[in-house]
């Protein structure tokens, strides 16, 4: 007698469906749980220790009025002791500077010896705020992050052509600040809200948008409705990667183009010839390979976008296997017709 | 050897109509589907095109293949799914040996057709990890694509949508494998053209 196992496969297949939405539900809630702990992390204050920066203790001088919110100082009149707010713009976070690219720098590098003395002489505030090519210019030491590339690509955007000298590298990037993250940042996702943040921070936020022009600000969302999946696009794509001409040389666009020569055609990064393939994951991929192996780094490495297929291995054992299929058929047809 | 041709209806209506609309399904799947992974500019089908039919001819097999799963929940047809444990190995090997020698020696089917077993032991295996398996699957990493916000963001460590992407076409090539093969079994009848026949008027020749 045969035993005949009276489950119908549908049922099983129903069950493991009720599994996976079972186990889908509890990574969807790790998921959320896990970006949690990231914010609270990062909201955690945290010491630098500034006896290992050999400029620290004469930054302190400033620092400990643009140090924090307040300051506080004796009026020689009066002799009274005055605590005031410092502007915002002038505060200078320890923390922040002292993990930037340019932490080993003393203020008087940059600023000038007479704000030695307080208060500080109203002339200084005229001062020229050095750009980058100020000082990384023609630099055989930064010759491999192309700052003169990066120059040239900035004054034929559209930032540098509307605004002229108004809009300078301080808009995007702060030398105090500063940290370079897209070459160093192992996390895609980090690299690519870092970069978009720099976007926003004027294009989404009104205050710092009218600087430059008295339009009234556009609305990113409504903007970009005509975009599918528009939430994933977001965290998942560069704004430049559309609106910017990217020229495979410089891991971050500099030249912004006006609105009406931004990419809008799927098939643009959706195929083989994927645009996003020219910079930052280009980058991400050669990386990969270098640090996984050609494996985990480029069949399975997280630099890629749905649609286009850059594994060649993939395509090519997939070619294989389905050759073999078909000689077999025919070699099996072909005895089929002999006999 | 009984040469007297024996007609036996055993494909009821609703399992014709439903193998021609997911045939044609499939195929549309497959082609779109080609164009969107090898997409270029001079592609056949034009790459958005591909897209909207992919799209749309992805959520009517979805369809399709609720009513295939439904059917084969309720009606009797769903019993030739059902693979029996014992001496199952056997029966596969004993198949298996008929289709590579035993069919040009022009000996007798082990498995012949008849209205128990729909299936021999090799189909119903191809049959059961193909509709239970490799369709839902790649119906569902489907809709994951479609909607990548429903999509887990990681698995351990790699992309969600990654791997969602690695596996649908993984599934879908497995998929169109198991189609050619199909196909080219279907020739083996009692002449080459009567099983597409029987899908056509729902009855079995059998020699």
């Amino acid at each position: 007698m045969i035993y005949k196992a009276n489950i119908r496969p549908a049922w099983v297949v129903l069950v493991l469906l009720m599994l996976f939405t079972l186990a889908f539900t509890l990574v969807k809630t790790s998921d959320t749980a896990s970006e949690k702990i990231f914010q609270a992390e990062q909201e955690k204050p945290s010491k630098t220790d500034l006896s290992k920066f050999k400029n620290a203790v004469e930054n302190e001088n400033c620092l400990k009025c643009h140090g924090q919110s307040k300051y506080t100082y004796e009026n020689p009149e009066s002799k009274k002791t005055v605590t005031k707010r410092m502007f915002a713009e002038l505060i200078m976070n320890r923390d922040v500077f002292y993990v930037s690219n340019h932490r080993e720098f003393k203020c008087t590098d940059c600023h000038s010896e007479d704000y030695g003395t307080f208060p500080h002489a109203g002339n200084l505030r005229m001062e020229a705020k050095a750009n980058c090519i100020d000082c990384h210019g023609g630099d055989e030491k930064y010759a491999k992050y192309k700052f003169e590339q990066i120059e040239s690509e900035f004054q034929a955007s559209v930032h540098s052509e509307k605004h002229s000298e108004d809009f300078t590298c301080w808009m995007c990037h702060n030398a105090h600040t500063y940290k370079i993250n897209a070459r160093t940042n192992e996390n895609l996702k980090e690299t690519i809200t870092y970069d978009n943040l720099i976007c926003l921070n004027c294009h989404s936020d009104i205050k710092n948008y009218q600087l430059l022009t008295n339009k009234i600000k556009p609305n990113i969302l409504q903007k970009h409705e005509w975009l599918p999946n528009q939430a994933s696009h977001f965290t998942n794509v560069r704004c430049i990667e559309c609106h910017a001409r990217n020229e495979d040389i410089l891991v971050v666009a500099h030249h912004v183009v006006p609105k009406n020569q931004a990419v809008r055609k799927c098939e643009s990064c959706h195929s083989k010839n994927s645009i996003l393939y020219a910079s930052l994951y280009k980058f991400q991929v050669r990386e990969n390979i270098q640090k996984e192996g050609i494996i985990k780094g480029l069949l399975l490495g997280d630099a890629t976008t749905i649609g286009p297929d850059k594994s060649n291995t993939l395509n090519i054992i997939s070619l294989v296997i389905f050759g073999l299929t078909i000689l077999v058929i025919i070699i099996h047809a072909a005895l089929r017709i002999k006999k | 050897m009984n040469h007297q041709t024996e007609r036996l209806y055993l494909y009821p209506v609703w399992i014709r109509i439903w193998h021609m609309i997911n045939a044609l399904l499939c195929l549309l799947l497959i082609i779109t589907g080609l164009s969107i992974q090898f997409s270029n500019p001079s592609t056949v089908v034009k790459f958005n095109a591909a897209v909207s039919v992919h799209n749309v001819t992805g959520i009517i097999l979805s369809i399709s293949y609720t009513i295939f799963f439904l059917g084969n929940l309720f009606t009797p047809n769903g019993a030739y799914y059902v693979i029996p444990v014992k001496g199952f190995l056997i029966r596969l090997k004993k198949q298996f040996i008929y289709y590579t020698i035993g069919l040009f020696r022009k000996e007798d089917a082990p498995f012949p057709v008849n209205e128990e077993n729909k299936f021999n032991p090799l189909q119903q295996v191809t049959y059961v990890v193909l509709m239970y398996g490799f369709v839902p699957f790649v119906i569902l990493t489907g809709w994951g694509l479609l909607y990548p916000e429903i999509t887990v963001k990681s698995f351990v460590g790699f992309s969600g949508l990654d791997l969602t992407d690695l596996f649908h076409i993984f599934a879908g090539f497995s998929i169109s494998i198991i189609m050619c093969v199909h196909v080219y079994f279907c020739t083996v009848g009692k002449n080459p053209v009567s099983n597409f026949k029987s899908m056509i008027n729902g009855y079995h020749e059998s020699h």
